[in-house]
């Protein structure tokens, strides 16, 4: 019976544990917006620079009822994702032609390096001159930001499939593109979807850039703009809807991550 | 009748930048049909390769190897191979596992099928048949592997140190197992090995292979003398002693290195 206490106990401990940190970080939310708008308040900062709590859903009440930030929303959240899918499918596309062409990998190994170690908010400006201030440009610009690095790490986890995995195809009378469907492909997945965690996230960053010089909507251009006629609710709320985007995209793959590997 | 399996005066050596490793040199063996050959030596001798030339997976650089007469290139011959690990795949299940080689050889239909799920019965995998791999053990796992093989129905079967990834117990009753089952079925079969006991408990015939570059020292039949014989009941053998300490000698005799013919 000793034996059941202790590992009550145990769990008992856990559960504690867990509800702590959650309790925690609830409360550290909690305090720091509480203590935004006492000091807004009781007049410690300037509200009109540094915004308050309350004006910040404020605002969001009355853009939301205009129907104007609905739209801001939905086009970068639009953007983002179009941009995150054709990122993912141009990595997977480009990574196995490395893979089947070991040769040309080889050869444009330092161009990858050198695109994908470039800041690629350089390149914003370029994309808007040469294809337009568009959707179009948006998503590529997106694009641009996550492609390099998720090829890179992803033809890198093809290079980390055990050879001896490799081998065994061909004993049992594989050709090379049985390697890559039965091996090489499945054995790359959890690298895959770690890739995609991060991208989506930079796929964010990228057309948020391209908002910023080449847009009429989206919550990039709302940025720049409430910069500009200094509506700094505006701009704060802005940041505060890009948290919570970037928080929801990045947990939808966390979901998609589990299932994965729950069906494994 | 012409032999299963001839390699006629087999050269290799592996290139790499540093040099030339003169790995196999005038190798001669001559397997017959139903014969279970084992081919020992020290390790780093260039046992494996022998297995990857005549499975074709690597070509040789003088001498040629004949199934049935025809060469190797011509003959239709279905060569099945067992990698030192069992390399079954944690993304399928076992019964997906152990159908991979069908898969791959398109030849996955109800004949094939059935074929396969009478092995799992006979060889106790069958509630384990949407098990993961890492729910195995490591004795049920080199069966799975084996029926991999098997499913395929090989002609010649080529075993590369197929129990070195288990612990000495597993080892002997997995080996006594595959032993039972090979001969049941009557496969030719080549296993190449560093232990000199599981070669004799297993094999009709022991190839004893020098340092590198290797050479064919001594080709030693084995012959038990008991009835019903099994690889584990083959170490309990009077003879096994005697033949353990003759392979044993040549292994270590270093000294009297000689050129060995024609060995069958």
């Amino acid at each position: 019976m000793k034996t059941c206490t202790a590992q009550e106990a145990y769990l008992k401990k856990q559960t504690i544990r867990k509800f702590q940190i959650r309790f925690f970080r609830i409360f550290v939310l909690l305090a720091f917006l509480t203590l935004w708008q006492c000091a807004s308040d009781l007049g410690w900062i300037d509200s009109f620079i540094f915004s308050s709590p309350v004006k910040v859903v404020r605002t969001f009440y009355n853009l939301m009822k205009d129907h104007s930030l609905p739209m801001h929303i939905g086009v970068t959240l639009a953007e983002t994702l179009i941009s995150f899918v054709l990122t993912m499918f141009f990595t997977v596309l480009t990574a196995i032609l490395l893979w089947i062409f070991p040769k040309f990998a080889e050869v444009t190994e330092p161009y990858f390096v050198v695109l994908n170690s470039l800041p690629k908010s350089a390149l914003a400006p370029l994309l808007i001159v040469w294809l337009g201030a568009n959707m179009k440009t948006i998503i590529i610009a997106g694009m641009s930001v996550a492609i390099f690095g998720s090829i890179i790490s992803l033809y890198q986890g093809f290079q980390e499939v055990s050879q001896e995995k490799m081998k065994l195809i061909y004993t049992l009378g594989g050709k090379k593109y049985q390697v890559l469907l039965k091996v090489v492909l499945p054995a790359s997945t959890p690298y895959l979807l770690s890739t995609l965690k991060v991208d989506i996230g930079l796929c964010l960053v990228g057309v948020i850039i391209g908002e910023f010089i080449g847009a009429r909507q989206g919550l990039g251009y709302l940025i720049i703009y409430s910069s500009q006629v200094f509506k700094l609710d505006w701009l704060i709320m802005s940041i505060v809807i890009l948290c919570v985007i970037a928080m929801i995209l990045y947990q939808g793959l966390c979901v998609l991550e589990k299932w994965y590997t729950k069906k494994k | 009748m012409e032999p299963l399996l001839e390699l006629k005066d087999i050269c290799f050596s592996y290139h790499s930048m540093e040099g030339e490793t003169p790995t196999l040199t005038d190798i001669n063996i001559t397997i017959g049909e139903g014969a279970f050959v084992a081919v020992v030596g020290p390790s780093g001798c260039g046992k494996s390769t022998i297995l990857s030339l005549i499975s074709g997976l690597i070509k040789p650089e003088s001498g040629s190897i004949f199934v049935k007469g025809q060469p190797l290139e011509e003959s239709d011959i279905n060569i099945g191979y067992m990698l030192q690990k069992d390399h079954l795949f944690e993304w399928r299940t076992i019964y997906r596992n152990v159908i991979l080689g069908l898969e791959i050889q398109k030849k996955l239909n109800d004949n094939t099928k059935a074929k396969v799920e009478e092995m799992l019965k006979t060889y106790g995998l069958e509630e384990f048949r949407n098990a993961r791999p890492s729910q195995l053990s490591g004795g049920m796992r080199q069966r799975a592997a084996l029926i991999r093989t098997l499913a395929l129905e090989p002609s010649l079967l080529l075993l590369d140190e197929p129990f070195s990834a288990l612990d000495y117990q597993t080892r002997l009753s997995v080996a006594d197992d595959i032993g039972q089952i090979l001969k049941a079925q009557k496969k030719t079969a080549l296993l190449v090995t560093h232990d000199i006991s599981e070669a004799i408990s297993m094999a009709d015939q022991v190839i004893v292979l020098s340092n590198r570059p290797a050479i064919v020292k001594k080709a030693v039949s084995i012959d038990m003398d008991i009835p019903n014989r099994t690889p584990m009941a083959s170490r309990n053998a009077p003879a096994f002693k005697t033949y353990f300490n003759m392979i044993w000698k040549e292994l270590n005799n270093h000294e009297d290195v000689y050129r060995a013919g024609s060995v069958s």
